[in-house]
């Protein structure tokens, strides 16, 4: 009805105040009820998103948890050089990189071969119940995967450590000490993640025109140069998108996996970022402290996450948004 | 496609494709074993665990770590709680989702753009966890069960999720319906939810997953109201110390030694409603995955 209206006067090509005034007439009688649905998101993510905001000065102030944020007083970046003289934190920035890099090296090209194998299998039946089985640890959460952990590996009782006893070796102190609690933390979030993570790569292959595949068998392709040729740089886009946003997330590092993984044995590798700002801002109460790495921590991640964005789109690949 | 798809796989089975069978039965298998180790290690007596016997099959069967579990009504209430919180983080996910993600599939809205960059910006710039803290403290959120609600009612990730669904509804369908005078809600109503029941089943399970298996929320904001703990954090408890559990251990037997029977009698409980639906439901996962990928 409102947009006979609205084009009845278009056609006359009048626009007067009238006019204008009818068409916003139009134009809220059929768009006011979208900016009610609006209302409880936006809401929403100003309470929790945009409102926190504010005791971002709290990182600028002498650590006070009692007065409210704006009482406080101004430290400058006291606050700052306090987090970047303590060794402890320093630690933790070294292993937040050290695991990012580790998870990129194992756990990167994993999903990738693991995608390729999958794709070879001839069995349908027996594909899917393969993909049903591999997906399956990333529905565990990781305080599971830490109570796993213990029980798979622990010097007194581990599972693995059974075998390799019985076998007349000697146990390994694979969660109790630091350098085999980190390789056993990064394989375990790959056989965490691999499964799964093919999917993202499944997809992709399933858009290769199957006629380049023809091509190659009439030539005579065996099937290793089929997937080294054909399937490979079929998905390269996809594995270069994902490539760039991982290595954008390097200083991001999933709190729960250190929590739920961690032992008092390993504390100097097991620390990393969220784990520091939890443990020193919520059980030590050093809000100031906290609150400038969490700031730093988002602005760097805010800077990655844009840049590896940006590149990806250079790159020709769909970008997060 | 279809046709050639069949001529591919009535080709001869070589030589390759037993090597690609066997590495996938040693992967799954990798996949099986861990939590067959788990089911085991629950189900066996602690002297056989403490002898290094126990690897994927119980020995010395007992079912008392399981008992002392399932007797515990906090473990139980802990359960119910969970699943009761993760129906109710669901509903008001999904609405909220909805509410966000269908305005912004109108093209002719004014500060659409604006409206989007608002919603987005919080997946770039997070204010980190201590001003949240202060904030949720000043708004009394702190020890109180709606924390574990509340600020799960909505996430950017699944809006964009939900607004490229309904991106893929032909436009079509709805200016036809706006010619017949119906308004957005009466769209939203009659076409987009009807066509959409997938992908509400797909961020729908993504938000259960994640509601059931989350811990952090808990772990800063309800410290000293442990009895409203979600079952993951329990088990935190119970993992992280396994010599201060809190259930009763079973008649004349140390805590102590049945640690280890007890941890993994309470991960294996905690387990089974994921493992179980998992199946049944793993299309929608993996479409929801696919789909979070191409992102307009």
């Amino acid at each position: 009805m409102n947009s006979t209206v609205k084009q009845s006067k278009a056609l006359v090509g009048s626009s007067s105040k009238a006019d204008r005034i009818s068409q916003m007439k139009g134009y809220w009688s059929r768009h006011w009820m979208l900016y009610v649905m609006l209302l409880p998101p936006v809401a929403f993510f100003f309470v929790f998103n945009y409102m926190p905001m504010v005791n971002i000065l709290i990182a600028f102030s002498p650590n006070n948890v009692v007065l409210p944020v704006l009482e406080t007083g101004w430290v400058g970046f006291a606050n700052f050089e306090t987090a970047f003289s303590n060794h402890i934190f320093m630690g933790a920035i070294r292993n937040t990189i050290m695991f990012s890099v580790l998870d990129l090296v194992v756990g990167f090209p994993a999903p990738i071969i693991l995608a390729l194998l999958l794709n070879e299998l001839k069995f349908e039946r027996f594909k899917k119940i393969t993909q049903t089985i591999t997906y399956m640890p990333h529905f565990l959460s990781w305080v599971i995967m830490g109570g796993m952990a213990v029980s798979l590996f622990s010097t007194n009782s581990g599972a693995v450590n059974n075998l390799i006893v019985g076998m007349g070796g000697e146990a390994i102190p694979f969660i109790e000490t630091p350098v085999y609690w980190t390789i056993t933390n990064v394989l375990m979030s790959m056989w965490r993640s691999v499964g799964w993570n093919t999917i993202i790569y499944l997809a992709a292959i399933t858009n290769i025109s199957p006629e380049y595949y023809e091509a190659a068998e009439m030539d005579g392709a065996s099937r290793l140069r089929k997937m080294w040729h054909i399937t490979l740089p079929g998905i390269r886009p996809v594995i270069v998108t994902l490539l760039v946003l991982t290595m954008g997330g390097i200083l991001n590092a999933d709190l729960s996996r250190f929590i739920a993984m961690d032992n008092a044995f390993v504390r100097t590798v097991s620390e990393v970022i969220p784990t520091f700002v939890y443990r020193w801002g919520l059980q030590s109460m050093q809000f100031s402290l906290a609150g400038a790495i969490g700031i730093f921590q988002s602005v760097i991640g805010m800077t990655l996450l844009l840049f590896s964005n940006w590149l990806v789109k250079k790159l020709g690949g769909n970008g997060f948004w | 496609m279809s046709k050639k798809r069949k001529k591919h796989y009535t080709k001869a089975t070589t030589p390759g494709d037993i090597v690609i069978v066997i590495l996938m039965v040693i992967l799954a298998l990798l996949c099986i074993l861990p939590v067959l180790n788990v089911l085991a290690n629950a189900l066996s007596s602690p002297e056989a665990i403490m002898r290094r016997e126990v690897t994927i099959f119980p020995v010395e069967l007992q079912t008392q770590a399981f008992a002392s579990i399932i007797g515990d009504s906090r473990f139980m209430f802990s359960l119910g709680w969970t699943a009761l919180i993760t129906v109710i983080v669901v509903i008001l996910n999904l609405v909220m989702t909805v509410l966000a993600a269908y305005p912004l599939t109108y093209n002719s809205l004014k500060g659409r753009k604006i409206i989007s960059f608002y919603m987005i910006f919080t997946m770039l710039f997070g204010a980190g966890l201590i001003p949240t803290f202060m904030l949720f403290r000043d708004l009394g959120l702190l020890n109180n069960p709606l924390v574990l609600i509340l600020p799960g009612m909505l996430g950017v990730f699944n809006m964009i999720l939900m607004r490229n669904f309904f991106l893929g509804i032909p436009e079509s369908l709805k200016e036809s319906a706006e010619i017949d005078g119906a308004g957005p809600m009466t769209i939203l109503w009659k076409i987009y939810i009807p066509l959409s029941l997938p992908s509400f089943a797909t961020i729908g399970l993504f938000v259960a997953v994640g509601r059931w298996n989350g811990f952090q929320d808990a772990l800063f904001f309800l410290t000293a109201a442990p009895d409203w703990h979600p079952i993951q954090m329990l088990l935190y408890n119970i993992t992280q110390n396994a010599t201060q559990v809190d259930v009763a251990s079973p008649g004349g037997v140390s805590v102590q030694q049945w640690g280890a029977a007890i941890r993994n009698a309470a991960i294996v409980v905690a387990m089974v409603p994921i493992l179980c639906v998992y199946p049944f439901i793993q299309k929608y996962f993996v479409k929801g995955a696919t789909l979070g990928a191409v992102k307009g």
